[in-house]
């Protein structure tokens, strides 16, 4: 089932999103929490795709101008997750959390760290989720924070790596009664797909033969 | 006594573990797996219990609910999502459904199950 790294079968297919969506909705729980107001989700995308077509993709109906909290996971398998909006909601976005009552100053000066710890309950909460589901352990790094357009978040131009083939998976959501919205997205290179792949599989064969206690 | 569910979910992963807590807790039961919400509502009438996830491409698992209580106002249903926001769980509340988390675990489900079947015991006497 892991011959071809480039390609998901229909049950990997399924499980990713199904994995990634159990992951999304947790972390939504979190955001909602922190602006009191309900997130919707979008149901997820997996593709395998050149990584200079998943930064046209996280480009599509935004302007360009992007601004990401990314964090590394490494573990079984490794990439990036990011949370993702366009430039000009960030604000918009920080004002949810910290409440209206704040001046625009302070919402300036609070947007770096604000964003950087949304960035980190949401991310951490998905990983730590998908982790869990797979019975695996995984390391977070600390949150970054990265502006500028799709290629700029996915390292494309680095030495030739717009063209290599990345596993992308994402969610848009939206702020109900805010104009927010955004999404977030886990990029994860070829070998992770590998080894992904056969993670997923393992898990997949283990809810077929289970004889007792849990899965998922 | 043996009900027959209906079980409501895009991804086949999640109806292959939701069938297999089914095998742990309540092996004799039969289930019927559907994916999308007209599947279901087409299957709707052969069944005991529904349980249905929310986040479906189309229509969601609230308003699958919502069109099901209209025809089955006692049918024991239950929504079973990740997305554990208050307006979620508030909402299936509201349609006198049940809600179960996922990931799904045993514990959950057969609290549900349990739940339902002295509803269906009940409304039968």
């Amino acid at each position: 089932m892991t011959d071809d790294v480039d390609q998901l079968t229909d049950i990997e297919q399924d499980a990713l999103a199904e994995i990634a969506n159990m992951g999304v909705s947790r972390a939504a729980n979190s955001l909602r929490q922190m602006v009191g107001e309900e997130v919707l989700l979008s149901v997820p995308g997996v593709k395998i795709v050149p990584r200079e077509a998943a930064s046209k993709l996280v480009e599509r109906n935004n302007a360009k101008r992007l601004v990401a909290v990314q964090q590394s996971f490494e573990g079984p398998f490794a990439g990036r997750a990011l949370l993702i909006f366009p430039e000009a909601q960030s604000l918009e976005l920080v004002r949810a959390i910290v409440g209206d009552e704040h001046s625009l100053e302070d919402v300036i000066d609070l947007e770096q760290e604000a964003l950087a710890e949304t960035g980190n309950i949401i991310l951490n909460g998905c990983l730590a989720t998908i982790a869990n589901v797979l019975h695996r352990t995984m390391r977070m790094s600390l949150p970054s924070i990265v502006r500028g357009d799709g290629a700029k978040l996915f390292e494309v131009n680095q030495a030739g790596s717009g063209g290599q083939f990345v596993l992308f998976l994402y969610i848009d959501f939206n702020i109900k009664k805010r104009n927010v919205h955004g999404f977030i997205a886990l990029l994860m290179d070829l070998p992770s797909i590998a080894a992904l792949k056969d993670i997923v599989n393992d898990f997949v064969s283990g809810i077929e033969r289970q004889p007792s206690g849990h899965v998922g | 006594m043996s009900y027959k569910v209906l079980v409501v979910d895009d991804s086949k992963l999640a109806r292959m573990v939701m069938a297999g807590a089914f095998r742990r807790i309540r092996p004799e039961w039969s289930l019927v797996e559907t994916a999308n919400a007209d599947e279901a509502l087409a299957a709707v009438g052969t069944v005991d219990i529904a349980l249905i996830d929310f986040n479906m491409p189309g229509t969601d698992g609230l308003e699958l609910v919502a069109r099901i209580r209209k025809s089955h106002p006692g049918m024991p249903l239950a929504v079973v999502s990740a997305n554990i926001q208050d307006e979620i769980i508030g909402r299936a509340r509201e349609l006198n459904a049940g809600f179960i988390p996922k990931p799904l675990t045993d514990e959950a489900l057969a609290a549900f199950l349990l739940g339902a079947a002295l509803r269906l015991k009940k409304a039968a006497t």
